[in-house]
């Protein structure tokens, strides 16, 4: 009767500290997993930023413009900002694209001549539209949308566009 | 020397270090396993190199975004010994890379995964996944401009995968964009996160050698049998075993001090990587390449057929893991001996020529647009009239040259047109150019007439001789 008790009281015993294990596993990991994954539920508010006069920019041509993030923190230092190609179009209206080449994201360079975006990484080519001209690039160059506020261009901040 | 033999006589009596140690060192091993058995304690050796120097580096690096770059600069140029530490984490990243390549290929073509050693296969395979992951990450912790925009090509590339795609990518970069907290995850995974998985699997790869013992060298006509093996390899050692200490152990001493000999030459003669420009998300100038050991995979990026890389980016590397953790459940049993598995032999030899091929090319890049052209010289345009002369400048201009090479200048993603006159038709150089191709934009809407004749002139005057 007593060796019964006994492996019984030593089943439970057993079971309490692997319980124990288990609380003090979730009461450390969850928070700190938390903390990981906080980034993705993140809310970042978008912000307007102003690049330039629009008399800044010629009709007819395409400028790289530099903007802050919204609300990059303390130490980002220059990591903090984001580029963009600002078109002035003929008609008048701007249009602002993501520096990014949509096949794998690395930044592409505009040829004034030849009126194209070129990526040195695979030779992704779009046209001024950022429509794509040749290449691997999957879809056009992502547009930011843009504003003109009191004579002043104004991107409005974006997340790094993922393809 | 008494009292250091007293001083230990001590240590040993309250620790039982040589009994616990003395078994480990002189447990028997196979006799005769050569040289080939180095390349697991060489790896190791280059895992310490940048434990050690890894250390030394955190002491002095900063890792915040905007300051990163700067203390690395003092590390390289102003520290006592920097420029040294740096090089010698670089190629001991270098060294642990191709040796634990060189590790799995001996071990692959033993036949050593086979029974009872799956598990060790296994735990090996994560450690390479591991180590390359270490490379990685290591680079971008340059953070240059190359470290920057590399950072991004990976998060797109996470994109990629279905459905969790965006959030992999946003979790990559500690945000919607590579900032601040983007270095600061990378330092917390590069310096505490993987090094922890290392240490514990490279533990558990070590318990794994101790209980089963290190795999004879194979011999035709012995395959494995799981019902006999054991005991058979018990009696072998029993009778022909050697003490690994220092029997056998002497080769990994004598392998190690070359690897770090190399690895110390290497950081001393040819420095670490040269820090890019600052890192500068809005500079345009920037062309991510990655480290030398996976250039090979930078070129199958760049060589993919159009439209297939969401499906190569995941499913290659998902589809190589699962065949090498699956390569022991599956193959578990038989011949072990080379000469009796041609087909190991044959996928050893095919994977790496591939990837030799795929490296050399990852080196040449012939994909990507040379920027840096120069306008062809006069000497090479031999202008017979202004047309020509003018066709040349606007060859240049108008971005032809950096994709198009002729005599020498220019680049290669596109077609030699070096003697495209001998080749092409007006018509169809015209054709071309108006209407694009699959790795050429169509230039209809923005070449004027006048440009495009002139331009025709110059490429109909491309002749061999000419």
């Amino acid at each position: 009767m007593s060796e019964q008790m006994t492996e019984a009281r030593r089943k439970f015993l057993s079971r309490l500290s692997l319980g124990a294990g288990g609380i003090i596993s979730a009461l450390i990991g969850l928070p700190v997993l938390g903390f990981l994954v906080a980034p993705l539920f993140e809310r970042v508010g978008r912000e307007w930023r102003g690049v330039g006069a629009v008399g800044d920019f010629e009709k007819g041509k395409t400028t790289e413009v530099r903007f802050e993030d919204a609300s990059p923190l303390a130490w980002a230092g220059v990591t903090g900002k984001t580029g963009a190609w600002l078109r002035h179009q003929p008609d008048g209206q701007f249009a602002a694209y993501a520096i990014n080449c949509t096949h794998l994201g690395c930044p592409v360079r505009w040829l004034p001549e030849a009126e194209l975006f070129m990526c040195p990484c695979h030779g992704g080519v779009y046209y001024s539209d950022g429509t794509v001209a040749a290449g691997p690039p999957p879809r056009p160059l992502v547009r930011y949308p843009v504003r003109v506020r009191n004579g002043l261009v104004e991107i409005l901040t974006s997340p790094t566009p993922i393809t | 020397m008494r009292f250091l033999k007293i001083a230990w006589e001590w240590f040993d009596e309250r620790t039982d270090a040589s009994k616990v140690i003395g078994p480990i060192l002189k447990h028997p091993v196979p006799p005769n396993t050569g040289w080939k058995y180095v390349f697991g304690s060489a790896t190791l050796v280059a895992f310490l190199i940048q434990v050690v120097t890894g250390i030394a580096l955190a002491t002095a690096y900063v890792s915040s975004a905007g300051q990163a770059y700067e203390s690395l600069k003092w590390i390289t140029d102003k520290a006592f010994l920097g420029h040294l530490m740096r090089g010698m984490h670089y190629f001991g990243a270098s060294a642990m890379v191709l040796l634990v390549g060189m590790h799995m290929i001996r071990t692959f073509l033993t036949g050593s995964y086979k029974f009872p050693r799956e598990l060790n296969w296994v735990v090996g395979v994560f450690l390479l996944g591991l180590t390359l992951l270490m490379g990685f990450t290591g680079q971008l912790l340059r953070w240059d401009q190359n470290g920057v925009w590399s950072t991004i090509v990976a998060a797109e590339q996470a994109g990629r995968v279905p459905l969790l795609g965006p959030w992999i990518a946003r979790f990559l970069m500690g945000g919607q964009t590579v900032g601040a907290a983007t270095l600061s995850r990378f330092f917390a995974y590069h310096v505490f996160f993987i090094p922890a998985l290392i240490f514990g699997m490279v533990g558990l790869h070590l318990v794994l050698v101790l209980r089963h013992g290190i795999s004879e060298p194979p011999k035709p006509s012995f395959p494995v049998n799981p019902k006999t093996y054991r005991a058979w390899y018990e009696d072998m050692l029993h009778q022909e075993g050697v003490p690994f200490w220092p029997d056998a152990a002497w080769r990994d001493a004598i392998v190690g001090v070359l690897v770090v000999a190399c690895v110390m030459l290497l950081a001393w003669w040819v420095g670490p990587p040269e820090l890019g420009t600052p890192p500068d998300p809005t500079v345009i100038q920037a062309y991510p390449r990655p480290d030398w050991y996976l250039l090979w995979y930078f070129a199958v990026l760049a060589l993919l057929p159009h439209g297939s890389e969401d499906y190569v980016i995941v499913g290659a590397p998902l589809v190589a893991g699962v065949c090498l953790l699956v390569l022991p459940l599956v193959f578990n049993k038989g011949e072990r001996a080379p000469s009796r598995r041609p087909w190991a032999v044959v996928s050893i030899i095919v994977i790496v020529s591939a990837v030799g091929v795929l490296w050399l090319e990852g080196d040449r890049a012939p994909w990507s647009p040379d920027f840096d052209n120069k306008a062809l010289p006069a000497t090479v345009v031999h202008a017979a009239g202004p047309d020509i002369a003018n066709g040349a400048q606007l060859f240049h201009e108008k971005g032809c040259e950096n994709c198009h090479n002729v005599s020498g200048y220019g680049g290669h993603r596109g077609p030699d047109l070096s003697h495209v006159g001998d080749r092409l038709s007006a018509q169809q150089i015209v054709l071309r150019i108006l209407n694009g191709g699959n790795n050429m934009p169509a230039y209809a809407s923005s070449m004027k007439p006048e440009d495009l004749n002139a331009i025709v002139a110059f490429l109909k005057s491309r002749r061999v001789g000419g």
